[in-house]
């Protein structure tokens, strides 16, 4: 396996085969300098195990808290991260860029 | 999502064919949509089938605002493709660091104790002609070609289909001097000089590159900045 994409949503489709409960985090946006490109994907379980990326690994970890409430809630979320968000020391991006991250549970 | 829909995804890239995931951001509702389907095009609303054609096009996935809400339309091209062409010291790297890329790496020498499976892990090797193997290649606008024989018995036959198809590199190995050669063997079959100036020889970024390896990077380095800067 080399495409690494291809990789995330298969293996989003090996979890759910195997009774997991998954979600799909995608970067639909992006302004200024980010580190991974619209379109790019990570899919998380509900155990919090995840693969593939949405940014240089700043946001991950809020990603994979908001794709375990999505599993739970069963409801669509839009995540804008950057340097205005109010967790910015916290979570925000240390290129100084912004994206917008579309989290779903795989349903 | 959908498992069907994921699925389906699945199974265009496994067929090699290109896909695009129109999701809802706002409701979560998804479709794909199969650029090859003209009439799922004609009933598209005209600003999403113009970003759906963009989006194909620059492979760059992107979002376009509809009455219903935004859409962000993700875009599934098949895998890039590189043919090297002579399976040589500097194939070896290459082959290597291109599949790591993302390519899908086919490897083509007549000479057959060149062409071994052995010398090429994981790619494909053809021990046969380069025109004649990349007449069923097919190249497209998805796919690199580099020739590294030095060899015009080898390199010019693949370096002419190459001219012919829509490849979004072409490069060749060899001095300054041997390019010169193979550019005026090129224009006497009939080669145009635009057709002539796709070619990147000699191959490769400046960097001044030594082994194998380093002349690999600098070959991958050239071909990233093809599809991104000059064509992204």
């Amino acid at each position: 396996m080399t495409d690494l994409e291809e990789d995330i949503l298969q293996t989003a489709k090996v979890w759910k085969s195997l009774g997991k409960n998954v979600a799909l985090a995608t970067v639909v946006a992006t302004w200024g300098s980010s580190p991974r490109p619209v379109g790019s994907q990570m899919a998380v379980d509900d155990s919090g195990q995840f693969v593939g990326s949405v940014s240089g690994g700043c946001i991950e970890g809020a990603v994979v808290q908001e794709a375990q409430d999505a599993m739970s809630d069963g409801a669509v979320r839009l995540l804008d991260f950057g340097v205005s968000n109010s967790q910015a020391w916290e979570v925000g991006l240390a290129c100084g860029g912004k994206i917008q991250v579309f989290v779903e549970p795989l349903v | 999502m959908k498992q069907a829909t994921l699925h389906a995804l699945l199974s265009y890239r496994t067929d090699l064919r290109p896909v695009v995931l129109a999701t809802n951001l706002v409701t979560g509702e998804e479709g794909l949509i199969d650029p090859g389907d003209d009439r799922v095009i004609a009933d598209l609303p005209a600003p999403v089938a113009e970003a759906l054609m963009g989006v194909l096009r620059s492979d760059k996935s992107t979002t376009v605002e509809t009455d219903d809400g935004t859409l962000f339309l993700n875009v599934f091209n098949p895998p890039l493709r590189l043919i090297i062409v002579g399976a040589v010291h500097i194939a070896q790297p290459l082959a290597r660091m291109a599949t790591l890329t993302g390519y899908r790496v086919t490897v083509i020498d007549p000479r057959s104790a060149f062409a071994s499976e052995e010398r090429f892990p994981d790619v494909t090797v053809l021990s046969e002609w380069p025109d004649d193997a990349m007449n069923e290649i097919k190249p497209d606008s998805r796919t690199a070609i580099v020739t590294l024989t030095h060899d015009p018995k080898i390199d010019d036959p693949a370096l002419e289909t190459a001219l012919s198809s829509t490849a979004f590199y072409v490069g060749a190995l060899g001095s300054k001097k041997t390019h010169a050669a193979r550019l005026e063997r090129l224009e006497k079959a009939g080669f145009n000089e635009t057709q002539r100036e796709r070619i990147c020889g000699p191959v490769g970024l400046a960097i001044g590159a030594k082994s194998p390896s380093e002349i690999a990077v600098s070959i991958l380095a050239q071909m990233t900045e093809s599809l991104r800067q000059k064509y992204g």
